[in-house]
Parts: C-alpha cells; structure tokens; sequence
C-alpha cells in the first residue's frame, strides 16, 4: 500500500518547520511528506503542537523557520486566503458557525471564495441551490428542515459535517481536519467516516489530527507521533504503535 | 407552583408574507405595503409641508441619516467606528476644494466628492484593517480630530478661515429632494445589500473572520470595499451640506459628525438601517426643538438618549417591528 503511494505524486512537503511562542517551542523541526490521495493521521499527547502545525500549514501562523511546500510551489509565509485559493481546506477544532444563518447559507462563504468562482468559470449562479447539494453530501437529508434551521441549533454531529461541507464546497485538493471526530457518537463516526473514505477513494489528500485512535488507525494510510513539538515516529498505523517512543509518549514511563 | 409568562406569537400575516405570500386582500398589501412606503411618502410630502427653516433641519437629518447608515453598515462588518466624522469632513473638503479651487460645477463635484472622498477615506484606514474592536475604533476617532488639526497648523485649504463662496444650490425644492432620494437611495440599497451573497459574506466577517480567511477570501480586501461603500455614503452627505452652508471648514471633522451618527443608530436599533434612520429622525428635531429653551438643551437631551437607551435597549425599531409583526399575551405555566 505505502509503496505504491509513494509512486505518486507529492502534494505537500515540509522541511524543518520551527514554530516557538515566547520560550515555548510549540513545533520542532518537524518534516514529513504527504502524498496525492493519501490519508495522514498526525497523532500526539495534548499540547505536542498539532494544531500549531495545521495553522503554520494554512497560513494561520508563520513558521520561525522551515519550508513548505505545496505541489512543488514554496508556500511558506503566505498569507491564509492564498493558501486556502490554491486548495488547502481546513477545519477548526473550535467550530463557530454563522450561528443565526440558516446551515445552507453558512455555505454561500466558501463557495463566494475566488477559488470556487474560478473553477466555475468565473460565475457564480444559484449558490443557494449548491449549497444544499453540499450538504446533502454529508449527510443532511434533502429537504429535511436541518438545512433550513440556523447553525446554531444544530446538534454536534451535523455542525462537524457541516465544517466537512465547507471544505467540499471549496473543492479543496488537501484537506486538513482539525479533530473532526472529537465528541461525536459511534453512530455519528459510522455516518461520517465513509464521507472521508470517499473523499480519498476520489484522490483527495487528507491530514486528520485525531485524538480517537482506533477510528483514525481504521482509515488512515500513515500516521505522524508528535510530541513536544517533534516528530517521534511516521509510519503505517500497525507499526507506529509499537515503537517505545510512542508508548511513553502516551503512556508514560515506567 | 403556577407562574405567568409573556408568550410572542407571530401574527398570521406576518407567516404568510414571508414565504409564500399568499395576500388575498388590500389589507392584507396594505400590511406588507406599509412599512416601506411610510418613509418614502413621509419624506417625499415633508419638504412641502415644512417651513422654510424645519426644510433646513430636515436637511441635515437627513445627511446624519446617511452617516447613521453608513455607521451601522460599517458595524455589520465588524468595524466599530467612531469618526464618521472623516468621511463627512473628506467629502466636504473634496467637494469645497474642487468646487471652489478648480471650478468643477456643483452637478459633477459631488459625485467627485463622493466617490473620491469614499477612496480617500477607505486608503488612510488601509493600513489599520487588521487592528480589532476597540483599537479599530480608537484609530478612526483620532483621524477627524487630527485632519482638523493638520488644516489648522498647515493652513492648507483655506486653514481657519476655512473656504467660503461655494455655489448653492439652483433652489431649495432642488436641494431638499436631493438629499431625500440619495437617503432613502442608501437605506433600500443597504437594506437590499446586506442580503446578498456579498452582504453576506461582509456580515460573516464580523462572526468569524478567521472562518473567512480560512476559505480563501481576502477579508483585509472585503473590509476594505466596506468602507469605500460607508465612505461614499458619509463623503456624499459631507460634500451635499458643504453646498448647502456654501462654505467648508475646520466645523466638517466636529466630534459631532461622529457621536450624532452612532447614538442614532444606537436609540433606533442597529443592523437594520432603517433602525439608525429612525434614530436620525428622532434625534436631530429633537436636538433643533430643544434649541429654543437655551442652556439646558443638553441636559435634556442626554436625559432623552440615557431614557431611549434604558427603557429600549434593543432600539426603537425593532421594539416597533416586533409589535407589528407579533403580538404578545401572557400564559400560565407550570413551574
């Protein structure tokens, strides 16, 4: 499996990435590789820096030092729209929907977005009509009154796939979901982890930080161990647990 | 333990106007009807009715009205504002100067004023679109006081004397109509605006900007297109009353051009438009009827606002649209 990825293309590369916060240093030379259509867990203990390493991906934060690149294209220090134009979609782990628009309209904002229009050959239409398109692919009923109620009465499950929908609607390349499953049911997990397979079966590239190792371990095609701020370990799920490393890390040591 | 709670219904009509609009009688247009047409009837018959004077006041009411806008549209985005002042004093200035100065007539220098002076007014707060809340706010109320102050030392632009001579208007039936179609111009097209995919994208910016960002907009550009739109918007109420006093001077960047505007918006209700040009109608007659009775004018003037604020915090629009469209009984509940 891995080998064959790794015969496709690579979509992003980062190289030594350093990222501190006063004197805390939040990301250490992290590097790693992530391939067209590959699915990438990055896993560590609370505070190992993996949301710092979504936002120094987006944008969000500028790296101290390192390189980033995306399809061969150095990214590193652009600002979050022109990351997000060329196709990097993120979700939040603190998810603020539009709260008072109904679900529907939280979609006009991504599918305004300059990349959307682009790839629409420069019209924009019944935005409307694809946004309820959108969220029926992750799993809102069609014409159930879900799309209609404002965002912010929605339950967890459907704000999630909500975020998820943001992402489709961008037609992003890379995906990048920011503990998507956090406080989500087992039956709310079993309704959206298709969703993401399907979204790789298409050629998609998706980063997920996760907390929820065994769904994340069922999907994912490599993981990344992070801990204080470094990479511990970058491997196929079954191996990666096995190294000491990584058991101390989430365990302790004896 | 039984208790008594106010219960809000709304009326039947309202449910039926909004979405599928079944309207089967004239009372039942006439509903829908009313609330556009009472600010445009109103403000199409006043300039006749009033007396030459009550003309001027109504005037500028109506160029604070457009301040008030452009100040809760501003909001809306995310922008608190506390000088609308410089947009006022840019547009007069602009409109004075190339009047005056270069001798552009008054039909083209105040669409000039306008539309240069929402440029000028969205390029010297550019380089501040990312500050936030209160330091935003604290920026623009520094600008008006310090342009004032430049015109002062430099004495540019006529300095204290400020420039006078500036061509009138043909007559008062001209300048009064002027003024009351760009106004009820901006309160339908703010109005219309903000429910736009556009206006909607602007409003989301205030909800979470980070969101925005995260999709690809620009949202330092977005804001920026926000206040070249407020900007025209204060600009052309600024060259508009420059025409009207035929004079420009240091008086155009007063604190009154930003306190005015915000407290209109703040007793009438805001993020509705026609909530700040209710505010504006209220509070500059109220102001000019009190001018009579000399020292404590103010006095009870700020007892007026404190009372407005006070008795209805959410602004004197929405308390009226909320009793037009629903009607409240009290029930006894179960506790």
């Amino acid at each position: 499996m891995i080998d064959q990825k790794q015969k496709t293309n690579l979509i992003l590369r980062a190289r030594d990435l350093n990222k501190n916060f006063g004197g805390v240093k939040a990301v250490v030379s992290v590097s790693f590789d992530l391939h067209e259509g590959e699915l990438l867990g990055v896993i560590g203990p609370n505070g190992s820096g993996k949301t710092t390493l979504v936002n120094l991906i987006t944008g969000f934060i500028k790296p101290d030092s390192g390189k980033i690149e995306y399809r061969g294209r150095d990214i590193t220090g652009w600002p979050p729209y022109r990351i997000a134009r060329i196709g990097i979609a993120r979700t939040f782990q603190m998810i603020r929907p539009f709260a008072e628009l109904p679900s529907f309209k939280n979609l006009i904002i991504p599918l305004y977005s300059p990349r959307v229009r682009a790839l629409s050959g420069g019209k924009y239409g019944d935005l409307d009509a694809v946004a309820k398109d959108y969220l029926e692919d992750v799993g809102f009923e069609r014409e159930s009154s879900v799309t209609y109620k404002p965002a912010g009465s929605l339950p967890h499950g459907y704000l999630k796939r909500l975020e998820l929908a943001k992402c489709l609607a961008l037609r992003a390349d890379l995906i990048i979901l920011d503990e998507l499953f956090s406080g989500l049911s087992i039956a709310e997990l079993a309704s959206i982890i298709p969703i993401i397979e399907k979204l790789v079966s298409e050629g998609k590239s998706v980063i997920m930080i996760e907390h929820r190792l065994r769904e994340l371990f069922r999907i994912a095609d490599r993981i990344v161990v992070l801990n204080y701020g470094s990479v511990i370990a970058d491997g196929v799920p079954s191996e990666v647990m096995e190294k000491p490393e990584v058991r101390m890390a989430y365990l302790g040591s004896e | 333990m039984k208790q008594r709670r106010k219960e809000r219904i709304d009326r039947g009509i309202k449910a039926r106007s909004d979405d599928v609009f079944s309207l089967n009688s004239y009372r039942e247009m006439l509903y829908v009807a009313l609330p556009p047409l009472t600010p445009v009837l109103l403000l199409i018959i006043l300039p006749l009715a009033l007396p030459s004077y009550w003309q001027k006041v109504l005037i500028s009411t109506c160029a604070f009205a457009l301040l008030a806008m452009s100040w809760d549209f501003l909001v809306g985005v995310g922008m608190v504002s506390l000088g609308q002042a410089l947009f006022f004093g840019v547009g007069a200035y602009i409109a004075g100067i190339s009047n005056k100065i270069l001798g552009l007539p008054i039909w083209i220098d105040i669409p000039v004023a306008t539309i240069l002076g929402g440029a000028v007014s969205a390029l010297l707060l550019a380089p501040v679109l990312r500050l936030r809340g209160v330091y935003f706010s604290m920026v623009t109320l520094v600008f008006p006081l310090m342009l004032e102050r430049i015109v002062e030392a430099s004495g540019v632009f006529g300095g204290t004397e400020g420039i006078s001579g500036i061509t009138p208007f043909p007559n008062s039936f001209i300048e009064s109509y002027v003024i009351v179609f760009v106004t009820l111009f901006a309160l339908f097209g703010f109005r219309r605006l903000v429910t736009t995919d556009y206006g909607l994208v602007l409003k989301a910016i205030k909800d979470n900007d980070m969101a925005v960002m995260g999709v690809g907009i620009n949202v330092y550009w977005m804001k920026a297109q926000a206040l070249f739109i407020s900007g025209c918007v204060g600009a052309f109420a600024g060259a508009f009353i420059t025409h009207v006093y035929g004079f420009v001077g240091m008086p155009s960047f007063a604190l009154d051009y930003s306190i005015l505007p915000l407290s209109s918006a703040v007793v009438g209700g805001m993020g509705t438009f026609a909530g700040s040009f209710l505010g504006a109608f209220i509070l500059v007659p109220l102001s000019e009827a009190l001018r009579g009775i000399g020292g404590l004018r103010i006095v009870l003037y700020s007892f007026f606002l404190v009372f407005f604020i006070v008795a209805l915090p959410e602004g004197i629009f929405h308390y009226v649209q909320r009793k037009y469209q629903q009607f409240e009984r009290w029930v006894e509940v179960d506790k």
